[in-house]
C-alpha cells in the first residue's frame, strides 16, 4: 500500500519534470530568432522531456502490475533518430543561408554543405 | 570455419541487438522467445548484408555501455543549464558560436556516434562535416569561450569514442 503511494508521487514528479522541460523547449522555440539557436530547443524536449514522461510510464506499469519495457525501446529509437533530423535541419539552414555562414575550416577545403554549385555566396543569389 | 561464420553472421553485434529488441517488444522472457529472436537476428543481417558490406572493426560493447551512462548524466546536467539559459538570457545578450572540432576519429561509425552525442547533449548541435571528414562543425547555443567547449568535446567524448572503436 505504501509502495503504491510512493509510486504515485514518483510518477507525478516525473510527469511534472517532463512537462516542465517540454514547456521550456517550446518557450525557446518561440523566443529565439535564428534558425540555428532555435534548433537547440527541440533537442532538449527530445531528451529530457520525453525521457521523464517515459520514465513515468515505466514507473506506472511497474507499480500497478504488469511491468513494461517498451518505453526503453521508444527511448532508444528516439535517441538514435533525433540527432539525424537535427543534423539535416542544420544543413538546410546552412544551405539556404538563413543563418550566419560558418567560418571556413582550417584543415580541409570547405564544409560539405557549402561545397555545392548552387550555394555560392553573393548578392546574385536567386530567391 | 572463419569464413563460414562470417557468411552466416555478418554482423554478430547486430544479431544480439535484434534478439534483445525482440524480447523487449514481446514484453516477456521465455527461452522460445529468445531463440526466435536469435533466428530473426540471424536472418535480417544475412538478408540485408549486401547493403552494408563493411563491419565496424574492434567495436567494444562493454565500453559502449559505460559511455552511454556518462552521456545520460551529461544530458541531465546540460538540460538544466540550457533551460536556465532559455529562461534567463535575453536574445540580445545570447552568444551563439560556430566551433570547429578537428577529428582524430577515422571510422564513419565512430564519427556518427560522436556527432550524435554532441547533438543529444543540449546546448550543442553538430551541423556539418568537412569535405573529407576531418572536421566537425558544431553550433553552440551560448558560450563565452568557444575553445573550452571544443576541448571539452575532444577530451570528454572523442577520447572515449576512440576507445570504443579501437582495434
Amino acid at each position: 500500500m505504501t509502495l503504491e503511494i510512493i509510486g504515485i508521487y514518483a510518477i507525478a514528479v516525473c510527469l511534472l519534470i517532463g512537462a516542465a522541460f517540454a514547456m521550456v523547449g517550446v518557450i525557446g522555440l518561440i523566443k529565439f530568432n535564428d534558425p540555428m539557436t532555435r534548433l537547440h530547443a527541440p533537442t532538449k524536449v527530445g531528451t529530457m522531456g520525453i525521457g521523464m514522461l517515459l520514465l513515468a510510464s515505466v514507473l506506472h506499469s511497474v507499480v500497478f502490475g504488469d511491468g513494461s519495457m517498451h518505453e526503453l525501446l521508444i527511448m532508444a529509437f528516439l535517441f538514435v533518430t533525433a540527432p539525424i533530423s537535427a543534423h539535416f535541419l542544420a544543413k538546410v539552414s546552412i544551405h539556404n543561408r538563413t543563418t550566419e555562414t560558418p567560418p571556413p575550416t582550417s584543415r580541409d577545403g570547405t564544409w560539405s554543405t557549402l561545397n555545392s554549385p548552387d550555394t555560392t555566396p553573393g548578392p546574385d543569389k536567386p530567391d | 570455419m572463419g569464413r563460414a561464420f562470417r557468411w552466416l553472421l555478418p554482423h554478430p553485434n547486430v544479431t544480439l541487438l535484434l534478439a534483445v529488441v525482440w524480447i523487449i517488444l514481446q514484453n516477456e522472457f521465455s527461452p522460445g522467445m529468445f531463440v526466435f529472436g536469435l533466428i530473426l537476428g540471424m536472418i535480417i543481417p544475412w538478408a540485408t548484408s549486401i547493403w552494408w558490406p563493411n563491419v565496424p572493426q574492434g567495436f567494444r560493447p562493454i565500453k559502449m555501455i559505460g559511455y552511454m551512462f556518462l552521456v545520460l548524466w551529461d544530458i541531465i546536467v546540460a538540460n538544466v543549464e540550457v533551460a536556465w539559459i532559455v529562461l534567463t538570457v535575453p536574445n540580445s545578450r545570447l552568444k551563439p558560436a560556430w566551433i570547429e572540432v578537428p577529428l582524430d576519429l577515422r571510422q564513419p561509425e565512430a564519427i556518427t556516434v560522436l556527432a550524435g552525442t554532441i547533438t543529444l547533449t543540449p546546448g550543442t548541435v553538430s551541423s556539418d562535416i568537412s569535405d573529407d571528414g576531418r572536421c566537425l562543425l558544431v553550433h553552440v547555443l551560448h558560450t563565452d569561450d568557444p575553445e573550452a567547449v571544443r576541448d571539452e568535446i575532444k577530451h570528454r567524448y572523442e577520447r572515449r569514442v576512440k576507445e570504443i572503436f579501437s582495434w
